[in-house]
């Protein structure tokens, strides 16, 4: 906690009238933490088109609430999770069992796991009570849930040190990596395993509407004005620090929900790169 | 001299492949002894890209695959793949030093490139007339430049048995040629067998050492020289030779029920 503390001090140091308050300390050292980690996982989820699979995930939350609120939990992350791990790994199951087209079997996956959300929360009218999950709420986010953060920023970034290259051949070509001796399926399961960590973790930060976007659109931008692996995590990095740390701020003085706002950043920066991509390549 | 498997590296017995309720290959017999470039030749649909994929071991199977390395049976032999083609879109922000580096070191090529191992993928690519597309985007290659490149890593380390799928497609003549060049001095520079599988039965004959024709089971096998007065039978006979096949519910299935494309 000393360090939460000297974070604190830090930010009250800024000339601004945000930084007095801890909830906007807090959030700004989430921000820090989870950006960069959205931006890592975002430039795989690109890579692999899994980017419907990504919003099945968040998705899941919902399903995952409504059993908990089932079985009697008072927190549901755990639910949450379970739920978001086990799909994950079904669907990289079904993925490599069958040739079946998997956008239908998402699309499938994705009416039925919301549907079955909604029927259950919206029992006796009691919906209201959750719309937080949909929008996210950045600014309630406490020290402890920071912690977690931390953990999982350190998890990814270890993943991404030991299976980085595993995971470029995974994604040029499944047989050309196996030919290399890389367990394939191993290496997406234990990403998608991971994606299903940091998409549950943040997602009351973020809100389940929205969270793909916060995944996606760094890496969509970075790609824009990429031609390298090594540009294109940098700049997926830097345009999610840049929208996460500008679109909370500017949320603070507009009075508008944090996570709408940073993705409304990150879009600009994808508009932007995507022009002078054009451009560039004239 | 064939047959003989003192010096047989890859033997496959009695292969048999089935897809559902297709029989994909049927009764495959196909020995690869070291240091030869066998071709193997069929039209589409006939189970060449299924039968690379079996020797992978990506693909259940009924019969034998078994491999020697250096006179003794191995159970993992080291295997190069180029394969026909990747599962990468254009935009892809992938460059050729970072899939060679990728091959060639453990080092995250996210985190970026040094200069030693740029010099090191640069000195991978040379040897196939491909250093100066170190740092050309994946997508943006020519299909006889990702050729060759892929031919690099698969090269990398040194394999004992190389497969190339449908090198043909999507080069033009010229890289074609510089290809199957290459891949012809491979067999003297490393004691490796080649398989290589092609539609392209004229391209390949000047450089490979024995042609086998596969239509779901081996047709015919034999030096090029004496299949390609057998191709005059099948330019004299039209396609008609390819109708002829081993199997008898591939002609209820329909052509192409099943292959690689």
């Amino acid at each position: 906690m000393a360090v939460i503390e000297a974070w604190y001090k830090l930010i009250s140091m800024l000339p601004f009238d945000w930084a007095h308050y801890v909830f906007m300390k807090n959030a700004l050292l989430a921000v820090l933490l989870v950006t960069p980690l959205f931006a890592l996982m975002g430039t795989m989820v690109v890579s692999n088109r899994m980017v419907f699979f990504t919003d099945v995930l968040g998705h899941s939350a919902l399903t995952g609430i409504a059993v908990g609120v089932l079985l009697g939990f008072h927190d549901p992350v755990l639910p949450m999770l379970i739920l978001a791990v086990l799909l994950s790994v079904g669907i990289n199951l079904l993925k490599n069992l069958t040739r079946a087209s998997m956008d239908t079997v998402l699309g499938v996956l994705f009416a039925f796991i919301v549907a079955l959300g909604i029927v259950i929360l919206s029992r006796q009218g009691g919906f209201v009570k959750y719309t937080s999950y949909l929008i996210g709420d950045i600014l309630t986010v406490t020290p402890q849930q920071i912690g977690w953060f931390f953990a999982i920023a350190a998890a990814v970034g270890l993943y991404w040190v030991i299976a980085g290259n595993a995971m470029i051949f995974t994604s040029v070509s499944q047989s050309l990596a196996r030919s290399r001796k890389v367990n394939t399926f191993w290496v997406e399961t234990s990403f998608t395993v991971l994606l299903a960590l940091v998409v549950i973790l943040s997602i009351k930060l973020a809100g389940i509407l929205i969270i793909n976007s916060l995944l996606v659109l760094p890496a969509a931008a970075a790609r824009n004005i990429s031609r390298n692996m090594y540009a294109y995590t940098g700049w997926a990095v830097i345009i999610s620090l840049f929208s996460g740390v500008s679109g909370l701020i500017a949320s603070y003085y507009w009075g508008t929900a944090s996570g709408a706002t940073i993705v409304l950043f990150a879009a600009a920066c994808y508009a932007v790169s995507a022009l002078s991509g054009a451009v560039r390549n004239r | 001299m064939r047959n003989s498997c003192e010096h047989c590296c890859t033997k496959i017995e009695d292969l048999t492949v089935k897809s559902g309720r297709n029989t994909i290959l049927s009764g495959v017999n196909l020995h690869v002894n070291c240091g030869e470039v066998v071709g193997v030749v069929g039209p589409n649909g006939a189970g060449k890209t299924t039968l690379l994929r079996t020797i992978l071991g990506e693909t259940a199977f009924q019969g034998r695959i078994t491999f020697r390395v250096g006179g003794s049976p191995s159970k993992n032999p080291k295997i190069g793949y180029v394969p026909q083609k990747l599962q990468l879109d254009q935009g892809a922000p992938i460059s050729v030093a970072d899939l060679v580096a990728s091959a060639i070191s453990r080092r995250p090529v996210w985190a970026g490139i040094n200069k030693d191992l740029s010099v090191k993928a640069g000195k991978v690519l040379a040897v196939f007339a491909a250093e100066h597309l170190l740092k050309r985007k994946i997508g943006d290659l020519s299909g006889g430049e990702l050729q060759r490149v892929l031919l690099a890593i698969a090269m990398t380390p040194a394999p004992d048995l190389l497969l190339l799928d449908e090198p043909a497609s999507g080069v033009d003549v010229k890289g074609l040629a510089l290809f199957y060049r290459i891949v012809r001095g491979l067999r003297q520079t490393h004691d490796i067998s080649i398989v290589l599988v092609t539609h392209d039965l004229a391209g390949i004959s000047s450089y490979v050492d024995r042609i086998v024709l596969l239509n779901r089971c081996v047709i015919a096998e034999g030096d090029p020289k004496d299949v390609l007065s057998n191709e005059k039978l099948l330019e004299a006979f039209g396609p008609a030779l390819w109708n002829i096949s081993c199997l008898p519910n591939s002609i209820a299935n329909g052509k192409d029920a099943h292959g690689g494309h």
